[in-house]
């Protein structure tokens, strides 16, 4: 889970890393008090959780009343790569002479956290890690002992850090250490901690990931996702029915259950000559219900011509899931897309008996279903 | 023969009171599994289908001379379960449960490198032996004894797989699911060097899937160490970057680590045929044979 800018540094803040003075604004009032408050010149951030916000024209700097107004009514209810920015975060404007990178993962090859600082700040620190990996100083860490004063001192200064301000830094990544695993981060990154000419440092951005499955011992935090939640329609809902739900762009329907054989079916339809719509796991033990709802999402999709159900039972019974097909299409007047069904594994027998054949097309094998899938959809777009 | 598990092998099922855990004590039984015991705490003295429960590990090892255990404890204390059955000196302990915060595995992860124990998953359907013995959720009908070890971090692939080969009549030594998480235990390497050293696994089966490089270095020590061939699979050649597809381990990131051209092309180098489709993974494995 991704916390929102304007939130992350408020974690930040409270746990004594200094920001930037900073007020959340919805309307072109709210941000032009808030640029007085604050005092010329300020930055104006779409609070929308997109890479790239200040290449797309989400974040602008601001010297006056007028050009804060202009900014305002053009960053607030643009569309920023498909997400609609609802609120700004106006922040003061930092004099900087050097920009940090400081940041703290899971480092997964090793089972390990790691502490990573670079002088290389500002950019795309993704870049750097490809196109100059050295520039990256690294520091794993022992999660039974936690961070060591030394070991954040050791990648400030191995990071070439300027030794006027190394101790300040290490100071916020040991910070930024003990937040990622107090709240169960997954990241927690400072890009740009800007550096200014009197040698202070402050976070001028924040990242704040979350482990979404430690949110049941993260209360306060939970309760701030509730907020951040945003993004696509269907995303949404399919978090309200609590499927593995990732939107595609093609045409094909797919819904099936385990990981890993759903991703198999969206590259079987790939090799077949058609285009995934979605991936879509109704996970282990899906009882009808389930399967009705997972039906509903992908029918909610207008990009859809055909869709493919494809269960290999292991923990879920092939009977609940024919009950849950049938349920979910005896309720239209006419089927919206055509539907190919394979079904193997525990009790797909009976779920064959079940499934009522006039409703769907049957298939034995899943690389027959996924074949039939794709002509439907070629026949439904043309 | 078989890797890790056989008819020999004494289980304990952590979490056996639950209805996960109560469910698939029965089905293993069923299947010939030999479950000794039954560890949840507070409810030891009980009896679930016969089976005996302790309060502790520790007394489900010294009374009924447990080797093994099944751990289907709700996320929130799977970590701690994991840390007992570490501690308790098991031979292996195999990790059903899903969801288990990342920042508790690694805790564990430091743990393993100061046991023998062996773990599998977090997250994972288990490991089956056919014929034998199956520790976890994973269906017995559909294997059968052979000559094929199979190992995966899917478990539903698993099946769709192990299908393709059993229907051609191609049987399997053993079959581990090593789970679809960022951090576990067993992994490709650990799994191959067990099949590489057991006789009777004349091929062996590898099922990848997106995100990690776990992939890329089980195909280095294929070059290096791994006689018997092997053919491998890898899920997820559409899946867009920088999105979870189920696994909290399936993420290609957006630098574009962890794609499936890339795991395809070491694998390839390594000298291992890749499968486009599940058929095609049966067909280079019934030439081999």
């Amino acid at each position: 889970m991704k916390l929102h800018e304007y939130q992350a540094k408020q974690v930040f803040a409270d746990a004594g890393i200094p920001t930037p003075d900073s007020a959340l604004a919805s309307d072109v009032d709210g941000v032009l008090e808030a640029a007085a408050d604050i005092g010329y010149p300020v930055a104006i951030k779409a609070q929308v959780q997109v890479g790239g916000r200040g290449k797309a024209g989400g974040i602008e700097l601001v010297e006056s009343d007028e050009e804060a107004r202009e900014a305002a009514e053009r960053i607030i209810g643009m569309d920023l790569k498909g997400i609609h920015v609802e609120r700004v975060l106006v922040e003061e404007a930092v004099d900087f002479t050097n920009e940090l990178y400081v940041g703290v993962t899971m480092d997964r090859g090793e089972g390990k956290p790691v502490a990573m600082v670079s002088t290389k700040g500002g950019v795309n620190i993704e870049e750097v890690a490809e196109e100059d990996p050295d520039a990256i100083a690294r520091e794993h860490i022992d999660p039974s002992f936690g961070m060591q004063p030394y070991q954040a001192r050791k990648v400030v200064f191995d990071a070439g850090v300027d030794r006027a301000v190394a101790t300040d830094v290490a100071g916020v990544l040991s910070t930024l250490y003990d937040l990622w695993t107090s709240k169960d981060g997954s990241d927690a990154e400072i890009n740009p901690l800007m550096v200014t000419a009197d040698d202070e440092v402050i976070a001028a951005d924040a990242v704040m990931n979350i482990d979404e499955d430690a949110l049941f011992r993260q209360p306060e935090i939970a309760e701030m996702g509730e907020e951040a939640a945003g993004g696509d329609e269907l995303e949404q809902k399919a978090d309200e029915y609590g499927f593995d739900y990732v939107r595609l762009d093609g045409s094909v329907g797919i819904i099936g259950n385990g990981a890993g054989l759903v991703m198999t079916t969206l590259d079987l339809v790939d090799y077949y000559g058609g285009s995934p719509a979605n991936f879509l796991d109704v996970g282990g033990g899906a009882k009808a219900e389930r399967i009705t709802n997972a039906l509903d999402m992908v029918f909610s999709d207008d990009n859809v011509d055909s869709v493919v159900f494809n269960i290999f039972g292991g923990i879920t019974r092939g009977d609940e899931v024919a009950k849950g097909i049938n349920e979910a299409l005896e309720a239209f007047d006419e089927i919206p897309k055509p539907v190919v069904v394979r079904l193997a594994g525990t009790n797909w027998e009976e779920g064959m008996e079940i499934l009522n054949e006039d409703l769907v097309t049957v298939e034995q094998t899943l690389e027959d279903a996924v074949q039939r899938s794709v002509e439907y959809a070629e026949e439904g777009e043309a | 023969m078989s890797v890790l598990v056989d008819e020999d092998t004494r289980v304990v099922v952590q979490g056996i009171t639950g209805g996960e855990g109560k469910f698939h004590a029965g089905q293993m039984m069923e299947y010939g599994t030999n479950v000794v015991a039954g560890a949840v705490p507070g409810k030891g003295g009980q009896e679930v289908d016969g089976v005996p429960v302790y309060d502790t590990v520790d007394q489900a090892v010294r009374e009924e001379d447990a080797d093994a255990s099944v751990i289907f404890v709700p996320p929130a204390f799977a970590g701690d379960a994991i840390f007992e059955a570490l501690d308790t000196d098991l031979d292996l302990a195999v990790a059903i449960t899903e969801g288990i915060p990342t920042q508790d595995m690694a805790r564990v992860n430091k743990r393993l490198t100061e046991t023998d124990t062996r773990l599998l998953g977090p997250n994972c359907p288990g490991i089956i032996t056919p014929g034998e013995s199956k520790l976890g959720i994973l269906p017995g009908n559909i294997f059968a004894p052979g000559d094929v070890g199979l190992v995966s971090r899917s478990g539903t692939l698993t099946y769709q797989v192990v299908d393709s080969l059993t229907n051609r009549g191609i049987g399997q030594t053993t079959a581990i699911g090593i789970g679809g998480d960022p951090i576990i235990g067993t992994d490709f390497v650990d799994a191959l060097a067990a099949f590489e050293d057991d006789p009777d696994t004349e091929a062996i089966v590898m099922c990848g899937e997106i995100g990690g490089e776990d992939e890329e270095e089980a195909a280095q020590y294929i070059a290096d160490h791994v006689d018997t061939p092997v053919v491998g699979f890898i899920a997820g050649r559409t899946a867009p970057p920088g999105k979870r597809m189920g696994h909290a381990g399936a993420i290609v990131s957006g630098s574009g680590t962890g794609t499936a051209e890339s795991k395809i092309d070491a694998l390839n180098d390594a000298g291992v045929p890749v499968g486009d489709t599940p058929e095609e993974v049966a067909d280079s494995v019934e030439s081999i044979l």
